[in-house]
């Protein structure tokens, strides 16, 4: 059963046990903090990312987690043991390189057979686990092929494969589709999580894409500058977004900023009734939760304005709506695909989408 | 780089390069020639071509002699400076310590400091170590002076090479010291042989250094240098060509080796080495 | 990544054999420029006497400068041969290209002595090259100043180090993006003004490497004034030679060395300065 089933709330349950915990883990090269005190659980079988720009720290931790470098404070547990005191090649964690990393002097059945080799295994068992590895990401026929002959997809898989056949507790998955195209990106994307469900093993993976994000995992941890900016389920933290910048960075949004004052929030033009203690506020309100007023009352529960067409960007299925209001600030909207739109019109929203957001 | 520049024609700088080429090669093309004279060398032009200088030269123990020692000290200062040579690359591309300006510096030194300098100090220290002048002396003068030439190759090469593969052959369950054998030296594979390659070929010509540390037995360089100071024979000629065949026949195995001009398989079976 | 045994493990030796067999002779050398020789005999006296004598003596005063000038000569000789070959190599030989590269390299490998004594046999009164013109009858004696004079040494030295000189120039060449080229074309410049405004001075690092190269080598040899030089054409490397042999004054020939191993590590410095300025990456 994936992690997703059997734990429908977005934060990791008491009974769920933690396969990797970060306590308090920090990171500094020379004068520059790169990790600033990361605490953060994974469940066995689950499928976590780190999402995060490129600098945010996202590939540190994996890093650190595979062994490549040493926190400069906390520590990391695995399975209710010490891991950031063991060096690499003792941890049940194995990686996928960003490049693949494949070894040019070995063929794929060699590559793929280096883990167990090293460690040992007897030959018998090697050559069944191979074959299974490569059928796994369906690369049989080029056993024998150097990865030099091989396309890029080809050699994620190989990649793949060889991480896989060593049946790890954790796998690392430091961006490995960044460097396909986007066709084969996708196809990919639902490769990897199918994969994912049926055997079981918790990724860890990283990646700034976040639709790649949201599309794969069971949970989402947004770095910023080195620290957790929020931790929940793809949902959860596109619906309900803690600060303004996980709200701009997760998919597109308004960052309507204003105040509460005596029940009502004030952004601009902009008014609705809204809970809270007065003071500055700043709401997300994403753009496809604006709809254009089709008559003239506004149903309860919606706050209506008025705003003037800037500009209209045609895309297929929507259309997304750069709109000036009264106040002088600069929506966007998206409708559904209905032609092309001119001058002054209403537009209204749930009051319940606009999510109030920290800074 | 990519892209070309349409290549016009330039008669007059190919002219002149046609000069410098012939520049470069007259000496050798009339060295070879001349070893076929029967009247010795000089004169113009050769008449009378014959075999005589190199069935004189099969005949000419010392020379073989002298071969031997070169080819000695020549291999023994090929695994020195390998093995020195690859970890002082090692060292340089991934060690930090005191003082790590000044040992590549000092490494490198020996390139481009003129011999007669590096074989005076390793004179000195030899008297001030109160050890004899032999062939010993002159290997371990080759092995350090050609350090820098090994180290400059291998740290190309693992500039070169991916750090993420030693990484991935830590996280697959490899020790350090597997990965070293598993992974790094065969990604170094080419550049160990450049290397190899180079420093056996500047060995057996070494003049400069080797003429401060010789003892009674002489290398091919100073046996020929020795027969010079008594006069000039053809037979030096006839030797002379030996060499330019076997360094001719040395580069073109190198270069076929490396490009495509070898088999496929052979090629793989180079790989697997 | 690496544990400190491993650094340690690597750094160690080399370290150990490199303090012990060329920072030590190194040291030996200038700790002996600072001696001096009584009857015959070594005597560890520290005194300045050797460098004094060196730069005072105008025996000694003339051979330095002669060799500085042939190295100079050396070096541009050199360049004036080997720059315009990588030139044409690298932007119009075409598809001949990589052969034509081989051809230059070939020599490289040949024994230095050999083709030193190559040139002895063609220059000598005797030689190849008297012969042919007397063949031509261009001559009717042979011409003296060809073999046993600095422009003997010259020679030789110009055609050791041609290649030499050639390899990070056509190196630097190759490495001059060809859209630069066109982009220079395009905006007007014909092929002489693209390579004075584009070409030389995107190739200057390699130049100075060359350059540094030969005139630090030339400089140091003595094998070629011993070969085709005579009396004339000796070389300061050559009296060094003589003080660690039959002239015997060690301390002497010990600060001579120095010498030009100050000149030499000045050059590679002044090199890398100059390099650092004109490599734009």
């Amino acid at each position: 059963m994936s992690f997703a089933a059997a734990n429908p709330q977005q934060q990791l349950s008491p009974e769920l046990e933690a396969l990797l915990e970060l306590r308090g883990v920090a990171k500094c090269f020379g004068a520059r903090e790169v990790l600033k005190n990361i605490s953060l659980n994974i469940a066995s079988g689950e499928f976590l990312t780190l999402l995060g720009e490129s600098g945010s720290g996202k590939t540190t931790v994996l890093r650190l987690v595979a062994g490549f470098e040493q926190p400069s404070a906390g520590e990391i547990w695995m399975s209710g043991q010490r891991l950031d005191t063991l060096p690499p090649y003792k941890r049940r964690v194995n990686t996928v390189f960003q490049h693949y990393a494949l070894f040019p002097h070995l063929s794929v059945r060699e590559n793929v057979a280096y883990g167990l080799r090293v460690q040992k295994t007897s030959a018998t068992e090697i050559g069944g686990r191979v074959d299974e590895a490569l059928r796994m990401v369906k690369m049989q026929e080029f056993a024998a092929s150097r990865p030099s002959k091989l396309s890029g997809g080809q050699q994620q898989r190989v990649a793949l494969a060889r991480a896989l056949v060593n049946r790890p507790l954790l796998l690392l998955l430091d961006e490995p589709l960044s460097a396909l195209d986007a066709n084969l990106r996708k196809q990919m994307q639902g490769e990897l999580k199918a994969l994912q469900r049926e055997l079981g093993i918790t990724f860890l993976f990283v990646t700034h894409d976040q639709e790649e994000a949201m599309a794969l995992s069971d949970r989402i941890a947004l770095l910023r500058d080195g620290a957790l900016e929020q931790v929940a389920s793809p949902r959860e933290i596109y619906e309900h977004p803690a600060t303004a910048y996980t709200a701009q960075f997760i998919g597109q949004t308004n960052l309507l900023r204003g105040e509460i004052l005596d029940g009502t929030a004030r952004c601009g033009a902009l008014q609705w009734p809204a809970d809270g203690p007065s003071g500055a506020a700043i709401f997300s309100l994403r753009p496809e939760a604006i709809r254009l007023a089709s008559d003239a009352t506004a149903p309860p529960g919606t706050a209506r304005f008025r705003a003037t067409l800037q500009q209209q960007f045609f895309s297929g299925a929507s259309e997304l709506l750069e709109v000036h209001c009264d106040g002088g600030q600069l929506l966007r909207v998206r409708i559904s695909a209905r032609g092309p739109l001119s001058g002054e019109h209403d537009f209204i929203f749930s009051i319940a989408d606009a999510i109030r957001v920290q800074e | 780089m990519s892209g070309h520049a349409p290549t016009r024609r330039a008669p007059l700088l190919a002219i002149y390069s046609a000069f410098v080429f012939i520049f470069i090669y007259l000496p050798v093309v009339v060295l070879i020639l001349y070893s076929f004279n029967r009247d010795g060398v000089g004169g113009f032009p050769p008449r009378h071509l014959t075999f005589d200088w190199y069935r004189q030269l099969f005949a000419d123990a010392p020379i073989w002699g002298a071969v031997v020692n070169s080819l000695t000290v020549a291999a023994g200062s090929v695994a020195l400076s390998l093995t020195l040579g690859l970890l002082a690359a090692l060292a340089l591309d991934r060690a930090t310590f005191p003082g790590k300006a000044l040992f590549r510096r000092l490494v490198l030194l020996p390139l481009i400091l003129p011999g007669i300098i590096t074989g005076l100090s390793l004179l000195m220290f030899a008297v001030f170590a109160g050890a004899q002048l032999s062939l010993l002396s002159v290997f371990l003068g080759h092995g350090t002076a050609l350090i820098s030439v090994a180290t400059t190759e291998l740290f190309a090469g693992l500039q070169k090479m991916d750090r993420a593969q030693e990484e991935a052959s830590l996280d697959l369950g490899a020790t350090p010291w597997q990965t070293f054998w598993l992974v790094t030296l065969p990604n170094l594979k080419l550049s160990l042989i450049a290397a190899g390659l180079l420093i056996f070929t500047l060995s057996m010509d070494e003049i400069a250094v080797t003429f401060f540390l010789i003892g009674r037995d002489n290398t091919l360089p100073l046996e020929i240098w020795g027969r010079l100071r008594r006069g000039i024979t053809p037979e030096i000629n006839a030797v002379s060509t030996l060499i330019f065949a076997v360094s001719v026949a040395l580069i073109v195995i190198c270069y076929r080796v490396r490009t495509r001009g070898l088999g496929a398989e052979a090629q793989e079976l180079l790989e697997r080495l | 990544m690496y544990s400190r045994t491993y650094k340690t493990l690597v750094s160690l030796p080399p370290l150990l054999w490199v303090g012990l067999f060329l920072l030590l002779p190194y040291a030996l050398m200038f700790a002996h420029s600072f001696w001096a020789v009584h009857d015959g005999a070594l005597v560890h006296q520290w005194n300045l006497h050797n460098y004094v004598t060196l730069f005072s003596k105008p025996v000694y005063v003339e051979v330095l400068l002669r060799t500085m000038r042939i190295a100079a000569s050396v070096t541009l000789c050199s360049l004036l041969l080997g720059y315009p070959l990588a030139y044409y190599l690298s932007f119009r030989a075409g598809a001949r290209k990589e052969l034509l590269y081989q051809l230059v390299i070939v020599p490289l490998w040949v024994s230095y002595l050999v083709r030193g004594y190559a040139w002895k046999t063609i220059l000598g009164s005797e030689g190849v090259l008297n012969g042919f013109l007397q063949y031509l009858h261009l001559t009717h004696a042979p011409v003296a100043f060809l073999l046993y004079s600095p422009f003997a040494v010259v020679l030789m030295l110009t055609h050791i180090y041609t290649p030499f000189v050639f390899l990070p120039i056509y190196a630097a060449l190759e490495h001059i993006p060809r859209p630069l080229v066109e982009a220079s074309h395009d905006l007007g410049a014909g092929s002489a003004q693209t390579f004075l405004r584009v070409i030389l001075p995107l190739s200057i690092p390699g130049l100075l490497a060359g350059a540094t190269f030969a005139f630090a080598l030339s400089l140091g040899d003595f094998l070629a004034p011993l070969l085709v030089g005579g009396a004339s054409g000796t070389m300061i490397a050559n009296v060094v030679q003589s003080l660690f042999g039959a002239a015997y004054d060690w301390p002497l020939g010990a600060a001579i060395s120095v010498c030009i191993l100050i000149i030499t590590i000045s050059l590679l410095f002044l090199s890398e300065r100059l390099e650092k300025r004109w490599s734009f990456k």
